[in-house]
């Protein structure tokens, strides 16, 4: 089990906030960790100033935009509302962890053939939306993706839809 | 090998110890080769980052020098030096070079060139340099093939990283790259390929990193973590050139991370723009969530500033008021006394456009490492430039000692051709005296932007007795783009406010223009099409009232005024000429895929829009319904001729991207200041559009040209707002004249 907060090994100082409840132990992409932080810290920046996994991005903090997007218990969850003293004993994928080192997801692999990304910052967030929705609607209707609520500035929801649609024929597809 | 280059040369070529050819744009060494081991020099030469390297695979890396800011410059600079260099495509990898500033022997200059992003000008700026690049590392293989194989280079051929001799073999340029490496590069800019000969460029090219993004592994600014830099997060003064009046830190210190709490000082308001923003207090963590937790618990008062009275009441007001006086005039054809006498009919209408954000979606953020005698900074960024000039203002330091790592940057839209939060990062650096990496919350955002400016434009009219336009006056009050920045302020106050040539400009014998200038306190800055999105708005809603009240078809009426195709001079950027013929040529082709004629009879209405954006020319038209006050786009249609098209799924992508942000920012937003502070402060307050309020799809054409390319990032913004209100007054016969259109739509119906 990973600690990358305790270095050097040590228990948690007892004056640190973490003391009083103790350290959390969590499932991230199929690895275990140990949190030994803030209780409070969100997993947002867990994930990214803890564990280096940057593909997760912060965008408003608030929950409104969801850059930030991942899986919690294989549902879509805002990481930067969920304080880590939510997750013990949770399962968490980040975008990292949606498929293995070398292959794609059929969502990424769809988003890649339609060149969705402009400048990519909201794109792991739409494909964690997306991934989940897929789950939940296997064939969505486009009423189903327009209820996607994450943001993209840049303007690729007309190229997200496709990508979505087509995300929906490789599933299928490799299904039958 | 650099001690023969003793001429001035366009590009150089240099041998890496890895056997690498790299070209770039760097002029010849004048003195000796540095005295240092060839292993080190290939090393250094390499990661200097020339454009091109061939390796020993015969893969090419070719180096992408612009910011990609979401415009894809980082697929579409390359595919000018690939083309070029006769490279295979598919086995291209492509790197992300460095900020390039370097002493040059005829002193300080950019090795890549033109780095910045703005004004869609990567592509025409690219197709003048890049391709020559590519141009000179093909012609240095051929001639290492040509010695190779004894011939005379005319015999020899190239084709996706092959050399090919007159007897059809192939040899893949990676077995030429010594002897290429030895050969003095022509003198002389080399010949082109003509465009019939093109093989990459105008094929479309998907994202080269689009695997890195969906996977979450490509780099932003935001992401980096350099050499243990400590967090910092400001509060900053929500006055307008505020200041600080006391601070308690008690509470935010207990907060477990943080290292320290400080004050930073605003700039003297009014002076030149080279600091930070505003006044704020520091606080500085371990890490982001400390920071931000700590901040929270920061008890602040603040002084309000000069600008304590303003509100967007007040600056409407104060542009009625301005609009009764002379102004400056921009420009004025005949005599428009007269033709005011003359007319039959005159027409009014006055259009209000709102300060606007950027929200990029990556908030600015900036990873700052001094040292004693250099510096490293890690951000996104549009204009390196001003980085790095920024830092060598604020900390001494010799330009070429700042090194800038260049990422790829969650959105621009012009928000980060200002430099304010690296600013912030060196301030709070010097202070801390360890490396810092800044983070602005979107609160911090949207409270702390250099807004568009906000104005008031009145259009008006004269018709004779056939209802022909013999007078257009447009008269517009706005806050001036020039904001603490000394080279704006020494142009006129309309610049990238209102352009004096703009559409019906040249096109009305009789014809005033003028601006008048509103004095504010909001910063202001370049948003995506500046004066486009500005001033479209009101001259293309204005052009479609005109057609209505004369019964006239709005584009008839349009096609009328710009005549017979011709070229006629524009003084602004995208100029020197404005070509009617081509504008008039998407405002028919939008038409036709819109069915513009077909008479609607569901409750739908249809609107359309044409303009001239800096070299492009672009026409929108949306087919609409409004139930209740719920707006639905059944169509959006944007047909666009923005010269020889580099990659067109790259153009694709930015008129999809340009329409819908030109739709979200139609429909919902605008920044208003009450009380001399900014009113919004999230996305719930300044709403950019979700999927569920956008047209399943942008129907995109593209106008086959063989004209000089023009860029693509901003011609697809400024004909959204009056397309939509058009489209809205067909539909529901309210005609919207004040952006954002929903909140305006809801008050009338």
């Amino acid at each position: 089990m990973r600690d990358p907060q305790n270095k050097a090994g040590k228990e948690p100082a007892p004056a640190a906030p973490a003391a009083a409840t103790g350290p959390i132990e969590l499932t991230i992409n199929g690895e275990k960790f140990r949190h030994t932080g803030d209780p409070e810290m969100p997993l947002l920046w867990y994930l990214r100033d803890v564990l280096r996994l940057t593909g997760t991005k912060y965008g408003c903090g608030v929950g409104q935009c969801g850059a930030c997007t991942v899986h919690l218990d294989g549902k879509a969850t805002r990481a930067c509302l969920i304080p880590m003293a939510a997750l013990a004993n949770q399962s968490i994928t980040t975008i990292e962890g949606i498929a293995g080192p070398d292959d794609l997801h059929a969502v990424q692999q769809a988003w890649i053939e339609h060149d969705v990304p402009q400048c990519g910052y909201c794109q792991a967030g739409q494909i964690m939306a997306a991934v989940d929705l897929l789950k939940r609607k296997a064939q969505p209707s486009d009423a189903d993706i327009a209820s996607l609520t994450n943001l993209c500035r840049c303007g690729t929801y007309p190229r997200i839809r496709k990508a979505v649609k087509r995300a929906a024929e490789l599933i299928a597809g490799a299904k039958s | 090998m650099s001690a023969k280059l003793s001429r001035r040369q366009f590009v150089s070529v240099m041998l890496t110890a890895s056997g690498a050819l790299v070209v770039g744009l760097r002029p010849a060494l004048a003195g000796p080769p540095p005295k240092v081991p060839m292993d080190m020099l290939g090393e250094a030469l390499t990661s200097l980052g020339a454009f091109v390297r061939i390796e020993r695979n015969n893969r090419i890396v070719v180096g992408a020098r612009g910011c990609e800011i979401g415009q894809g410059v980082m697929t579409s600079l390359p595919m000018l030096i690939a083309e070029e260099l006769d490279a295979d495509w598919n086995r291209v990898r492509v790197e992300q070079l460095p900020y390039g500033y370097e002493i040059g022997v005829d002193g300080p200059r950019n090795r890549y060139g033109e780095q910045g992003a703005g004004g869609s000008t990567s592509i025409p700026n690219g197709w003048k340099d890049l391709r020559q690049v590519g141009a000179v590392a093909r012609w240095l293989l051929i001639e290492a093939a040509a010695q190779q194989w004894q011939l005379p280079r005319e015999r020899i051929t190239t084709e996706a990283s092959h050399v090919i001799h007159p007897d059809g073999s192939r040899m893949p340029y990676a077995e030429l790259v010594e002897r290429a490496a030895a050969i003095l590069p022509p003198a002389e800019a080399v010949p082109l390929k003509k465009p019939e000969e093109f093989r990459i460029i105008g094929k479309p090219a998907k994202t080269v990193d689009a695997r890195a993004i969906v996977t979450g592994k490509a780099q932003y600014g935001i992401d980096a973590y350099v050499g243990g830099a400590l967090v910092a997060a400001i509060v900053r003064c929500p006055h307008l050139d505020g200041s600080l009046a006391s601070f308690d830190d008690a509470q935010a210190r207990k907060v477990d991370g943080v290292v320290d709490v400080f004050a930073i000082e605003g700039p003297v308001p009014g002076s030149a723009f080279n600091t930070n923003l505003a006044a704020g207090v520091v606080v500085v963590a371990a890490n982001t969530w400390a920071a931000l937790k700590a901040r929270s618990k920061l008890k602040i008062e603040w002084k309000p500033g000069p600008w304590a009275e303003e509100s967007t009441a007040r600056l409407a007001a104060a542009a009625e008021e301005a609009l009764k006086g002379e102004g400056l005039s921009l420009r004025a054809d005949g005599d428009m006394a007269k033709t005011r006498k003359a007319a039959r009919r005159t027409l009014n209408a006055k259009y209000t456009v709102p300060f606007l954000a950027h929200a990029t979606m990556e908030p600015p953020h900036a990873l700052i490492k001094l040292e004693p005698d250099r510096a490293l900074l890690v951000a996104s960024l549009q204009d390196p430039d001003d980085a790095s000039t920024t830092i060598a203002d604020l900390t001494g330091l010799a330009r070429e000692n700042i090194e800038i790592r260049m990422t790829r940057a969650g959105g621009g839209f012009g928000r980060r051709l200002k430099n304010d939060y690296v600013a912030e990062a060196v301030m709070v650096a010097k202070k801390v005296g360890k490396p810092v990496k800044l983070m602005w919350s979107r609160d911090d955002d949207l409270r702390h932007d250099f807004y568009r400016p906000f104005g008031v434009h009145r259009l008006e009219a004269n018709l004779d007795r056939k209802n022909q336009v013999i007078g257009f006056t447009h008269l517009c009050a706005a806050t001036p783009v020039a904001y603490r920045n000394a080279s704006l302020r020494e142009r006129p106050a309309n610049t990238s406010v209102l352009d004096a040539d703009a559409f019906p400009a040249g096109l009305v014998a009789n014809f005033d223009k003028r601006f008048f200038t509103l004095e504010s306190g909001m910063p202001r800055g370049w948003w995506r099409a500046p004066s486009h999105t500005f001033q479209a708005f009101a001259t293309e809603s204005f052009i479609d009232e005109i057609a209505i009240e004369t019964k006239q078809d709005a584009v008839a009426l349009r096609l009328a005024l710009l005549g017979e195709p011709r070229e006629i001079d524009y003084r602004g950027h995208g100029g020197p000429k404005f070509d009617t013929g081509r504008l008039a040529e998407v405002l028919r082709r939008c038409a036709d895929a819109i069915d513009w004629k077909r008479r609607r009879t569901d409750g739908r209405g249809v609107g359309i829009a044409c303009h001239f954006t800096f070299g492009g020319y672009t026409a929108h038209a949306f087919e609409v319904s409004v139930d209740g006050s719920d707006l639905k786009i059944h169509r959006a249609v944007c047909v666009t001729d923005v010269g020889r098209v580099v990659n067109p799924l790259g153009v694709e992508a930015m008129m999809i991207g340009g329409t819908i942000d030109g739709i979200s920012t139609a429909l919902n937003l605008a920044i208003t200041v009450k009380d001399g502070q900014v009113q919004q402060s999230s996305f719930a307050d300044y709403p950019i559009g979700r999927m569920a309020q956008m047209p399943n799809d942008v129907e995109v054409i593209v106008v086959p040209s063989e004209r000089e390319p023009a860029g693509a990032g901003e011609m697809g913004v400024p004909t959204v707002a009056p397309a939509l209100a058009n489209a809205i007054y067909a539909a529901t016969t309210v005609r919207v004249r004040e952006l954002p259109i929903l909140p305006e739509l809801r008050r009338k119906l």
